[in-house]
């Protein structure tokens, strides 16, 4: 017979360290989040930078953005597992320190070397650079990316190693005894459970992206070992897409370990659950095709395979994680503030914009709307209002200052701009896409600058939101390194 | 397919908003056994679960009917006019520019340097159909202009400095 009974877990501070990757993402967050804002106001015609800085601010700011959030879904990540493993403070620095470095080497490539080849990287544009960029900005880039890669290698391998020394395995760590035998109720608990998937898929994605970066580096000097321009494609859209969707496994991990904390009821490992993230694990690695779509010359299994796992994969999103999160905050008597709010709205956030991504990921969707405005659309739904929001609710958990602390009007404020604000400008990209306008464009149709000059006008009420948060946050510093109880009781729990 | 595609998501973005909404709701009373809740939640989730697997998996597979890669696009209409395109930096490089309205229509398309992406518009501005440039491979798009007009080609790949600028035009008259 299971048991649904919550049994309480103190809060914990924050290590030093894992402060230093929030303040860090969140100062970089902020900065990227300013020049996608100059590029959607280029685009609306309210400002004119021209094409080499609006492309220079497009390499940046996708570079930037999935960088960052990986460091902040790493914290969170961190923070938890911690308080079950035991992980290596040395490399979780070192993580930051190759973080750092590699960060300076693009910085330097696009300010100083005017490399704007996008943070796809292409290939073959980086070395295709009719003369806009040098050899040297073009590695100092790749190698930048290759920098923050191993740094990540390295996190990862330590993660892997305090799993399977405190569980025996990495299929352990899923849960699979439990998953596959009786459910003796041991499983391990979820964040353990997310962070054995982004471990195993991130390893995997990693080591293929670096593998890409360093052919390309070893192309840009010696053109004679050449490279398949549809293989390139392939491993660089596999590396990036197993990335950029574990930053989001990685943050949900707050949801799983501090909703609980709030509604008092237990958020449990049961075959279900184990079951929906191992099919996770599986699906992330293989739903890469669906942005391959229109590259004709793979084959068409292949094609097909990506647009099959596009529908499957909104199963386990669905059902089992945002599920989760409404069947434990409903007649829970939770006391909402920002952390709550945050996190509650978090699963809302990632649910709502896996609708218009899936539905992209249908090929003959696909074919009128491929590289149109409607997939930055659907991602920055998915990573703004659900993994942003899940890095935020983290540092207002970390930064409460008593489990009865009342939020300021400010910050409730911020919270409904922060919600309106990404809504009105991820739906401002969909209409845009709907209605054809391309994407990376530094210059828009006169047909498309209607919904650009809207969009702009919410990523201003997005961003003034996100500078509540961040002063918040940073005020409150001091704070998140202790222990002491944050969440704040269910309301007859608290009576 | 555009307007399907935005009215789809619009109807299931505002699902998952009210069930949301609800649950916010209904969130101040506590129910303390949570045993009896996880319960009939968990009842709830199997019905959610064939619900969205009826409507998900049949739509899933309707829409594998008529893929774009598909040769048969192209057949039975007659011999299909081609047209072969070569993307440059900044430039498409076209051996025709004018097609008959109501016949099939083959575009082979490559790349001479980096990868764009072959983007077709009709004269309305409506995106119609479109295939990546890759350099090394030809990839094919089969279509059949229903409506004469001008039809305007952007670059659907990001490409460099210039991409935004990188057009062109077919033009479709009667046969």
């Amino acid at each position: 017979m299971a048991s649904y009974t919550y049994t309480p877990t103190p809060d914990q501070g924050a290590k030093a360290g894992v402060l230093a990757y929030l303040v860090i993402s969140a100062v970089v967050l902020l900065l990227m989040m300013l020049f996608g804002l100059l590029m959607r106001m280029e685009q609306a015609q309210f400002i004119s930078i021209g094409g080499l800085w609006f492309y220079k601010l497009l390499t940046l700011h996708g570079a930037g953005m999935v960088g960052i959030v990986a460091l902040a879904g790493a914290a969170v990540m961190w923070h938890f597992l911690g308080q079950y493993v035991q992980l290596t403070q040395g490399i979780f620095m070192a993580n930051l320190v190759l973080f750092l470095t590699g960060v300076v080497m693009i910085l330097g490539s696009v300010l100083v070397g005017d490399f704007h080849a996008g943070w796809t990287f292409l290939f073959p544009l980086p070395g295709t650079s009719m003369g806009l960029w040098s050899q040297g900005a073009a590695a100092s880039f790749m190698g930048g990316l290759l920098v923050i890669g191993v740094g990540f290698v390295l996190l990862h391998l330590d993660i892997a190693r305090a799993i399977i020394k405190r569980y025996g395995g990495l299929g352990r760590g899923l849960g699979w005894p439990q998953l596959f035998g009786p459910d003796d109720g041991n499983a391990p608990p979820p964040a353990v459970v997310a962070s054995t998937m982004v471990t195993i898929v991130n390893l995997i994605g990693l080591v293929v992206g670096a593998s890409i970066l360093v052919m390309m580096l070893v192309n840009l000097y010696v053109p004679t070992f050449e490279i398949d321009a549809l293989l390139a494609k392939g491993m660089i859209y596999f590396f990036g897409h197993v990335f950029i969707n574990a930053v989001i496994y990685m943050a949900v991990i707050a949801v799983y370990e501090i909703l609980p904390r709030y509604t008092q009821r237990p958020w449990k490992s049961n075959k279900v659950f184990l079951a929906s993230w191992t099919a996770s694990t599986i699906m992330v690695m293989f739903i890469f095709p669906h942005h391959l779509l229109m590259d004709y010359a793979f084959p068409k299994w292949f094609l097909i395979m990506g647009h099959i796992i596009g529908y499957l994969n909104t199963f386990p999103i669905l059902i089992v994680t945002g599920y989760g999160a409404m069947m434990i905050v409903y007649r829970s008597g939770i006391r909402w503030d920002m952390c709550s709010r945050l996190l509650f709205v978090s699963l809302f956030g990632w649910a709502v914009g896996a609708m218009p991504a899936f539905i992209d990921g249908t090929i003959t969707v696909n074919y009128v709307m491929h590289n149109t405005l409607w997939v930055p659309g659907h991602f920055h739904t998915y990573l703004i209002l659900g993994m942003v929001a899940m890095v935020f609710g983290f540092m207002y958990y970390l930064g409460k200052p008593d489990e009865n602390a009342k939020d300021s009007p400010i910050d409730v404020a911020a919270f409904w701009g922060f919600v309106i604000g990404t809504m009105g400008f991820t739906m401002s990209f969909l209409y845009g896409g709907k209605e054809g306008a391309a994407r990376r464009y530094a210059e828009h149709l006169p047909n498309w600058v209607p919904y650009d000059r809207l969009g702009s006008i919410f990523a201003m009420l997005l961003i003034a939101s996100v500078l509540v948060f961040i002063f918040r946050f940073l005020g409150r510093l001091g704070l998140a390194r202790r222990d002491y109880q944050r969440a704040s009781l269910a309301r007859s729990m608290a009576t | 397919m555009q307007e399907t595609a935005w009215m789809v998501s619009l109807v299931l973005m505002l699902l998952i908003t009210f069930g949301v909404i609800f649950v916010a709701i209904n969130s101040d009373k506590r129910q303390e056994d949570y045993g009896p809740l996880v319960k009939s939640a968990y009842g709830f989730r199997t019905k959610l679960f064939w619900a969205v697997a009826l409507v998900f998996l049949p739509a899933m597979i309707f829409n594998l009917m008529d893929l774009p890669y598909d040769v048969s696009r192209a057949a039975g209409k007659g011999a299909p006019q081609v047209i072969n395109v070569t993307g440059h930096m900044w430039y498409w490089e076209m051996d025709r520019d004018e097609v008959s309205v109501g016949q099939p229509v083959e575009i082979h398309i490559t790349s001479a340097d980096v990868n764009h992406g072959f983007g077709i518009y009709d004269p309305s501005l409506r995106l119609v159909a479109q295939a990546q440039a890759m350099p090394g491979y030809t990839n094919v798009i089969r279509h059949t202009f229903d409506k004469e007009g001008t039809y305007r080609v952007l670059c659907m790949e990001y490409c460099g400095v210039a991409h935004h600028n990188m057009m062109t035009e077919i033009k479709v008259g009667k046969s």
